[in-house]
Formats: structure tokens, C-alpha cells, sequence
């Protein structure tokens, strides 16, 4: 059960034209609930159709959001007209101003008054009442971009728009504000459009994708559907991996082990993950995915699985890419990278039995229950 | 003594005004637009920094000759004509000290680049809203730069003064033309007095404005 079932009103995307000689031609729709990413290399148009998005560039189109038309053939919104929330990559925050004032000064003007999160809300949400009287001179990366987010946010959006809001993040900055998004996530039920040539992010918080190639669409949909479509550069990437939803069923406090149900099987992962029965984004590692014909014995690994090879494409030279169905109708699916020595010393053939031997799950995001 | 350095200060402080309030629209649009013809209004805005004062002072004159058409506008609108009066100083100063005050603004805009205007837009406010509450402020140091300079400069206006303006106590007979009267009637004392007093002021004007600069830049980066 995925959101993408249950049917929302979609947000509409439809650009054409030339930006300092470049060509897009952009074309795709996604739900106006969840996280989207639009994903790309650098210099693919991703920024430039976020922009147009946002009414700061114009490039003819279409642009509908549910039942409101923002650009058209004839009709233009100009950008202080349309209810989007907009976090540039640099936080942008206004340097005369204190913490305070920056969040008022699109809060003072939002559109419609009484819709939308309040001040408070806000400011608790993204943990800034403590910031509040400060300059932003004096905030820390993370702190600024909480900022920035919080002050997109009081102005009541329909639509969050976030350009690559992670890229000039440290490490720990960045888990601080993928924790932040999940959480205003789950409390705002606001759409967002987020731009990222970053996969691991991508993974770690969209549902749903937009996978653009030089200026247009190569492939659209939910994000699990995408990583796994083998005629798609992501299963075949040296760092590719399978991500999976699961629900936790049962934890064991001796052993300090969850076991989660996935589809076709079910899976450990080590320590106290979630509450039973709330739903949590697991991510494998294709070289952490090993294969053996008979059912291993007396081994380290926890998670053994049953599967059947559906796919088998060489990636590189010496490599092997196999996908793997779990059992049953809608068994999960499961990306594996061995070495093609293994691969002609086992035989392996489309539609053979095999058993997965798992060595590292990680759990990259919560989703609730 | 006293009537000079008054009419001094007066001259100067309409003028900044009026060039703050004219200037800044103008130092913006040439930041900001993009027509082909921008840099020909720059250089004309520019011009008085290396056109000797009385060649201005000379076309300024013709201008605003009661013969003329602008100048019988001039007259229409002040009751008297422009030459030898107070408002055609204004008038002269105005275009005299333009691009002290034009330049440093119009730097200012340049230096803070689209991106605040952009997050205002996207912040609802509409683009005159954001040029007040964001565009202005962001451009502090080079508004108080080119006050500074723009007031700095009309004090020491002598070329165009005496073209235009001639010598008129209490009417066009500001500090610097005050001094060259004392001079030429030997009155070195007066003399003096006053260009010390402009030395100082010149120099305290100069300290003052390099100081908060700074101060406004450390705040507003």
C-alpha cells in the first residue's frame, strides 16, 4: 500500500524553450502529497524548471496546481502572487534582519491569512525559538537553512519548493535537516519539489521521482519503482542498492533485533527500529547481497531469503547485475552485483531459484504507521 | 561670513536630498536593466566627473536662458529665471553631484545581485515592496556613501556656481566663491578662516563616512 494508491490531486509540470542556450523540454505530473525529488545530473535543468515552478523564470508552458492554473498560454502569475514556499540552496536569509523578522516578513504577507501553519507551530517544529532574536550572521549552516525552511513555510504554501537545500551542508548539518523535513513532513502535509543530483539523499526522503536527462524527462513515478527498473542507470550504479518499505513485526530485547515485513518475506535488522507496526524505509547495498545455489547452513547471516533471478545485465567488466523477486505476486524486488566469476562458476539462469544471504540492512527513514 | 556658510549647507542638503530621491530610482534601473542603452544614460549620468565645471556651467547658461524653451518652462514654474537664483544652483548641483551619489548606490544594487529580490518575491512581497523593505536597506552603506560624497561635493562646488549663479549675497554666494572674493580683495584672515574650515570639515566628512561604512558592511554581510 502505497500513498501514489489512493488518488490526490496531481501538481502538473510542462515547460518548453531555451535557457542560455540550452533546450528544455520538460513534461511530468506528481502527487500534490509527499516528497518529490527531481533528480539529475549538474547542468541537466533541474534548477531552471524549479525557477520556472516558482514564476523567477519564464519559459513557456503549463503550470496547474489541483484545480489552480498558475501559468498558461495566456495567463502569467508573477511570483509574489503564487502560494509556493521557496528554500534557495544558499539559505538567502535576509542579513538586516533578525531570525524573528525573517520568518515574519513572508508570514506578514502570505496570501491567505487564515489557512497554514502558525508562528509557533513553526518555530517549535524547525527548533528555532531559541534562535529567534539572533542575526543570521551568527547561525551555523544547518541553523540558517531551519531558518530559511520555517520562513517558506509561514507563508502558508501550497507547494515547497527546495533547491539542492542539503548541497552546502556538512554531514551532520544535513542528517539535522532530513530529520527536520520528515517531521514537518508528517505534521504539514505539504507537497515538496526538491532538486538533487544526490542519490543517497534522494533515497533518504522522496516518495515519489522525477528523473530528468539534459533538459528533459527520462522516466517519472514512484520512487521505489524507479530504482529498481533495470533500463534505468540506477541499479547498475557502482553504489546502486534496493530500498524497500517494511512494517516492524516483532522485537526481540535479548537479542536486540527487529524483524520487518517486506513484501515476499520478511527481514532483521538490527536494534529497536520503530514501533511495532509502523512502516520504515530499509536500504541494501547491491555488493551486500551475495547469492548461493543451496540453502546456506550454519552462517553469520541472519537475513536468508528465498528469491528467483528475474533479470540478468552485465554492468561493467567483471560485474554482473541480477534482480531478484522475492516470492509471490508482488515479492519485493532486490538488486544484486556479483562478480561475473561467480557468475559463470554457479551458472545462474533467468528464472532460477537461488537464496540471498543479506549481510547489512539500514533503516535511512521513518515513515509512520 | 555666516550667510555664505548657511547658504552652503542649504544648497548642499536640498541637493542630496533631491539626488537620494532622484539618484536612487536611476542607479537602480541601471543596475538592474538590461537594454542595450543602459551604459549611454551611465556616461551622460557620469559625464560632470570629467567635464570641466564651467563648460557645464556655459550649458547650463544657454539652457536655461529666459529664451529658451526650458528655460522659459524654468521660469513658468519658479516665477523668475533660473540663472543667478537659488534654484538654478539647485538645479546646477543637482547635475553637478549626480554621479557621486548615482555611482556608489548603483554599486551598492550590484553587490547584492538578484537573489534577495527573489527571496522577497517568493516571500509574496511585490516588487516596489521589496525594493523598499529589502533593496534599500541591503544598499545602506552605499546610500550613506553617496549622501556623504554627494553633499561632500556640493560644498566645493566653484565652476558651475559661478557660471550660473554669479555672486548674490545670501542668493548664490556659497562658501567656495565667498573665499575667492576674499582672496581677490586680499582678505587673507577671512580666507583663513573659511578654508580651514572647510579642510576640517572635508577631512571629518571623510573619517565619519570611511568608519560607518565599515560598521554597515560588517552588519549587512
Amino acid at each position: 500500500m502505497r500513498s501514489e494508491d489512493v488518488e490526490v490531486p496531481k501538481i502538473e509540470v510542462q515547460f518548453e524553450g531555451t535557457k542560455e542556450n540550452f533546450k528544455i523540454n520538460t513534461h511530468f505530473t506528481f502527487p500534490s502529497r509527499g516528497i518529490t525529488a527531481l533528480f539529475g545530473p549538474s547542468g541537466c535543468g533541474k534548477t531552471t524548471i524549479l525557477r520556472c515552478i516558482a514564476g523567477l523564470n519564464r519559459l513557456n508552458g503549463k503550470l496547474r496546481i489541483g484545480a489552480e492554473t498558475w501559468q498558461d498560454s495566456i495567463r502569467f502569475i508573477p511570483t509574489h502572487k503564487r502560494a509556493i514556499g521557496y528554500v534557495f540552496q544558499e539559505a538567502s536569509l535576509f542579513p538586516h534582519l533578525t531570525v524573528k523578522q525573517n520568518l515574519l516578513f513572508g508570514q506578514k504577507r502570505a496570501l491567505s491569512k487564515t489557512a497554514g501553519p502558525t508562528f509557533d507551530e513553526i518555530t517549535s517544529l524547525m527548533g528555532l525559538d531559541a534562535l529567534l532574536n539572533r542575526s543570521p550572521d551568527y547561525l551555523s549552516g544547518g541553523e540558517r537553512q531551519r531558518v530559511a525552511i520555517g520562513r517558506a513555510l509561514l507563508t502558508s504554501p501550497k507547494l515547497l519548493l527546495m533547491d539542492e537545500p542539503l548541497s552546502g551542508l556538512d554531514l551532520a548539518a544535513k542528517d539535522e535537516i532530513i530529520t527536520y523535513l520528515d517531521k514537518l513532513h508528517e505534521a504539514l502535509k505539504i507537497p515538496i519539489l526538491f532538486v538533487s543530483h544526490d542519490i543517497r539523499e534522494v533515497e533518504r526522503l522522496a516518495d515519489h521521482m522525477v528523473l530528468m536527462e539534459k533538459g528533459h524527462v527520462r522516466a517519472q513515478g514512484p520512487l521505489l519503482d524507479l530504482l529498481n527498473d533495470p533500463t534505468l542507470p540506477f541499479a547498475s550504479a557502482d553504489d546502486a542498492a534496493t530500498i524497500l518499505e517494511g512494517r516492524v513485526i516483532t522485537f526481540d530485547p535479548t537479542d536486540h533485533l527487529s524483524e520487518l515485513s517486506i513484501q515476499g518475506g520478511t527481514l532483521f535488522v538490527p536494534g529497536k527500529i520503530g514501533e511495532i507496526g509502523e512502516t520504515r524505509r530499509l536500504r541494501i547495498s547491491a555488493s551486500d547481497i551475495s547469492l548461493s545455489v543451496t540453502p546456506p547452513s550454519r552462517t553469520t547471516i541472519l537475513n536468508i531469503i528465498e528469491a528467483k533471478i528475474t533479470s540478468i545485465q552485465p554492468i561493467s567488466h567483471g560485474k554482473i547485475g541480477l534482480l531478484l523477486s522475492l516470492s509471490g505476486e508482488d515479492g519485493a524486488q532486490l538488486i544484486s552485483h556479483i562478480t561475473q566469476r561467480s557468475f559463470n562458476n554457479l551458472e545462474f539462469k533467468l528464472d532460477q531459484k537461488i537464496f540471498v544471504q543479506i549481510k547489512g540492512v539500514s533503516m535511512i527513514k521513518r515513515l509512520g504507521t | 561670513m555666516w550667510e555664505s556658510i548657511s547658504l552652503t549647507i542649504k544648497l548642499a542638503s536640498i541637493t542630496t536630498i533631491l539626488l537620494l530621491v532622484i539618484g536612487t530610482p536611476i542607479a537602480w534601473w541601471l543596475s538592474r536593466s538590461k537594454s542595450w542603452w543602459k551604459e549611454i544614460i551611465a556616461a551622460i549620468v557620469a559625464l560632470p566627473l570629467v567635464l570641466p565645471p564651467t563648460v557645464l556651467g556655459f550649458y547650463l547658461l544657454l539652457a536655461f536662458a529666459p529664451s529658451s524653451p526650458l528655460g522659459s518652462a524654468a521660469t513658468a514654474i519658479f516665477g523668475h529665471a533660473l540663472p543667478f537664483s537659488f534654484e538654478g544652483l539647485v538645479v546646477g548641483s543637482l547635475i553637478y553631484s549626480m554621479p557621486f551619489v548615482v555611482q556608489p548606490v548603483r554599486n551598492a544594487f550590484d553587490a547584492m545581485g538578484d537573489r534577495p529580490m527573489e527571496v522577497a518575491a517568493t516571500l509574496r512581497a511585490s516588487p516596489l515592496n521589496a525594493f523598499f523593505c529589502i533593496a534599500l536597506p541591503l544598499a545602506r552603506p552605499g546610500l550613506l556613501t553617496g549622501a556623504v560624497l554627494g553633499f561632500a561635493h556640493t560644498v566645493g562646488e566653484f565652476g558651475v556656481v559661478l557660471m550660473i549663479g554669479g555672486n548674490i549675497p545670501g542668493e548664490t554666494k556659497v562658501l567656495s566663491i565667498a573665499i575667492y572674493d576674499h582672496v581677490e580683495a586680499l582678505e587673507w584672515g577671512q580666507a583663513h578662516i573659511l578654508s580651514l574650515g572647510m579642510l576640517v570639515f572635508s577631512f571629518l566628512i571623510i573619517l565619519i563616512m570611511m568608519v560607518t561604512e565599515k560598521r554597515l558592511r560588517r552588519r549587512s554581510t
